[in-house]
């Protein structure tokens, strides 16, 4: 039981009661709180998995950017403070046993399976190599573009979408 | 990496069904958009955790690019969701899902 | 002399071999001296609010003409401890129906990331056998760090907004985020022109690489970032959300007490890592002529002078400028500082790519941003002359100037 393990499962008890919180609470900005407790959950699993650029930009994205957005829309889409009353619809059971029946599968295939794993180290200059391949013909400038025009898409068309007429 | 993967992969997949019942139980549009994001959220912790166990010695990046095209697309698919959600707050004055299931208003 | 020259690495390396010499496992060692270093770190955050607030409040007072607060002990220079003994001794209250945890829970999550950036700022140079350096951690990722943690703040400040259940700390804290979303974009440009300039993210490396001061080599890119950054912390000219004489500080309304000061904590906090950022990034951090070189024990004082002369700079430019409107201050970053910060990245890149002979590079940038300072200007220039002569210029707009020109432009 190293530190490695120790902090796996304080990163995993953050991460998996957030995600609890955000779908169990009733009032929905202590759900949109819980899914920043998330974010930063995962964001720890990406430290430890020795990826730090990849953490920077979980939190700069989706704590920085996503959450506050998500905070904004809860604001704006209530009538003054009123807090929710029904919380769940009405397949809530089946949508509860779908989410069980899944992870129950789930688990029992992942613990079973002998995973191809390698021991290494991380590449030295991961960074360098991370930028190489998101701008290389020979690797993925197509993607990088095609998430940029996405981003452009998204941006004109959100802006569209909420203005006042 | 003393974790074994099947520990990442289990947190991964508990993540991803957590966020599934959110989506599919929740009445308010936000609280599924949330659901949504932390499925997307357990797929990326998937990839990078395949991408250290598995490619980290290929030195090639794969695995960190697939990660930061899903959280690209996420944060697209955030921003057109809730103006989505906003402009139809201000056309029904709800935001449950439950009320806004006919075209007709 | 050498152990007194070296003073911090040998400190450090002592204590090191004394926990080793207790038998304690390595990994215990180097845990307590990241503590004793952390602790430091902290005390520097505090120490930043009990110096920089009674200099800012003397330095604007003398360049307003006036003595400023003289009644705590020295001169007024131990104003802070008032104002904490002050602060310790308010009512603390809790709105009628608020939220009583995200109430709570907003002033202790606004201090924690700012004390958190203290962790990737370089107080001095790498010691020798590259064990240690001066500073808590040489985090590869440093520069996209501090902004990641600045973004985290905004989340506290809606949370604040929220907890208070007040109408008009809601929307305070909307205005707040709105204004702290518009400059985290040309902020994040500018710093990549730096991070593309020097090839790395860390900021130690930033301070080991640059042999001329970047402010000289990219002045567009360190005023920007300035003014980004004094738009994150809410410094004037940007302050009007949470000035004392408007608006009754915004989101903190409800606030009172410790509560209130820990906000008060955490700008000044704030504003001391960001100096100490420009000075790193921008002003050659702990170097000084080659004097850290010589004497390694003075330069985390180097660090600090610095910052505190940035500070200076930035109480210089609030006693000088008049509030900015929320608008005009948005606008002044979508519409101004986001192409200019665009237009200097594309020009690092360009230079970067040209040369690597360090001097060209950097005499081709000075004088490629010199070019692009003109060129705004121009623009600049050409936009005002065709509002003025278009007549579109509004009875009461802050733009108009002296004479007013009211005659509609059909009769002219």
């Amino acid at each position: 039981m190293s530190m490695q393990h120790v902090v796996f499962i304080i990163l995993s008890a953050i991460a998996l009661i957030g995600a609890l919180g955000v779908v169990l609470n009733r009032r929905l900005f202590r759900s949109a709180l819980f899914l920043v407790l998330s974010f930063v959950g995962v964001a720890g699993f990406y430290i430890l998995l020795e990826v730090e650029l990849l953490a920077m930009i979980q939190l700069l994205v989706y704590v920085g950017a996503i959450a506050i957005l998500i905070i904004f829309a809860i604001m704006l889409s209530r009538q003054a403070m009123a807090t929710d009353d029904k919380v769940l619809n009405e397949q809530w059971i089946l949508g509860g046993f779908v989410a069980v029946a899944l992870l129950a599968t789930l688990v029992y295939v992942l613990v079973q399976v002998n995973w191809p794993v390698v021991e290494a180290a991380v590449p030295a200059n991961s960074i360098q190599r991370l930028g190489e391949s998101l701008v290389s013909p020979n690797h993925f400038v197509l993607p990088f573009e095609v998430a940029s025009v996405l981003l452009l898409v998204a941006l004109v068309g959100a802006v569209i979408i909420a203005r006042e007429k | 990496m003393q974790v074994p993967l099947s520990w990442y992969l289990v947190v991964a997949a508990a993540l991803f069904c957590i966020g599934l019942y959110g989506v599919l139980s929740r009445r308010n549009a936000i609280g599924i958009l949330m659901g949504v994001e932390l499925m997307l959220n357990a797929v990326n912790v998937n990839l990078i955790a395949f991408w250290r166990y598995v490619e980290a010695v290929r030195a090639t990046m794969t695995g960190q690019v697939f990660a930061i095209i899903v959280i690209t697309v996420a944060a697209a698919e955030a921003a057109v969701g809730l103006a989505l959600i906003i402009a139809i707050y201000r056309n029904r004055r709800t935001v449950d899902v439950t009320e806004v299931d006919e075209l007709k208003l | 002399m050498d152990y007194v020259l070296n003073l911090w690495v040998r400190l450090a390396t002592g204590l090191y071999d004394l926990f080793l010499g207790w038998h304690l496992p390595e990994w215990g060692a180097k845990l307590i001296i990241d503590f004793i270093i952390i602790l430091i770190l902290v005390i520097l955050g505090v120490l930043a609010v009990i110096v920089l607030t009674p200099m800012e409040r003397k330095v604007i007072a003398r360049m307003q003409d006036r003595p400023g607060p003289n009644r705590a002990w020295p001169y007024g220079l131990s104003q802070a401890f008032a104002d904490a003994i002050k602060m310790l001794t308010k009512e603390m209250i809790l709105p009628h129906r608020a939220d009583r945890l995200i109430y709570t829970a907003a002033p202790i999550l606004i201090v924690i990331p700012a004390l958190m950036i203290y962790a990737v700022l370089p107080f001095g140079p790498q010691a020798a056998d590259a064990k240690l350096q001066l500073g808590a951690t040489n985090l590869n990722v440093g520069v996209l760090y501090f902004v990641a943690l600045g973004s985290i703040a905004s989340i506290a400040i809606l949370m604040a907004g929220w907890g208070s259940n007040n109408k008009f700390a809601l929307l305070g804290a909307f205005r707040v985020v709105n204004q702290l979303i518009a400059y985290e974009v040309p902020m994040i440009l500018s710093l990549l022109a730096v991070v593309v300039l020097t090839g790395t993210m860390s900021t130690q490396r930033i301070v080991e690489v640059q042999s001329i001061p970047y402010l000289i080599v990219m002045p567009i890119a360190a005023f920007t970032f300035l003014a980004s950054a004094m738009a994150e912390l809410n410094r004037a000219p940007f302050d009007l959300l949470e000035a004392e004489s408007e608006l009754v500080a915004g989101y903190q309304v409800e606030y009172g007490g410790m509560k209130f000061a820990m906000f008060y904590i955490a700008e000044y906090v704030n504003i001391l890592s960001t100096s100490i950022l420009f000075s790193a990034l921008f002003l050659g951090g702990y170097k000084f002529f080659g004097l850290e070189r010589v004497a390694p024990v003075l330069a985390p004082f180097i660090v600090l002078g610095k910052a505190v002369s940035v500070f200076f700079f930035m109480l210089w430019t609030r006693g000088t400028f008049p509030r900015i409107r929320l608008d005009q201050l948005v606008g002044f970053a979508w519409k101004f500082l986001v192409p200019l910060t665009l237009v200097n990245l594309v020009l690092t890149a360009l230079v970067v790519k040209l040369s690597a002979n360090p001097w060209a590079q950097a005499g081709l940038l000075l004088l490629g941003n010199l070019i692009t300072v003109a060129v705004t200007f121009l623009i600049l220039g050409l936009v005002e002359r065709r509002q003025k002569s278009a007549g579109s210029v509004v009875h009461g707009d802050p733009q108009e100037g002296i004479s007013v020109n009211l005659t509609p432009a059909a009769e002219r």
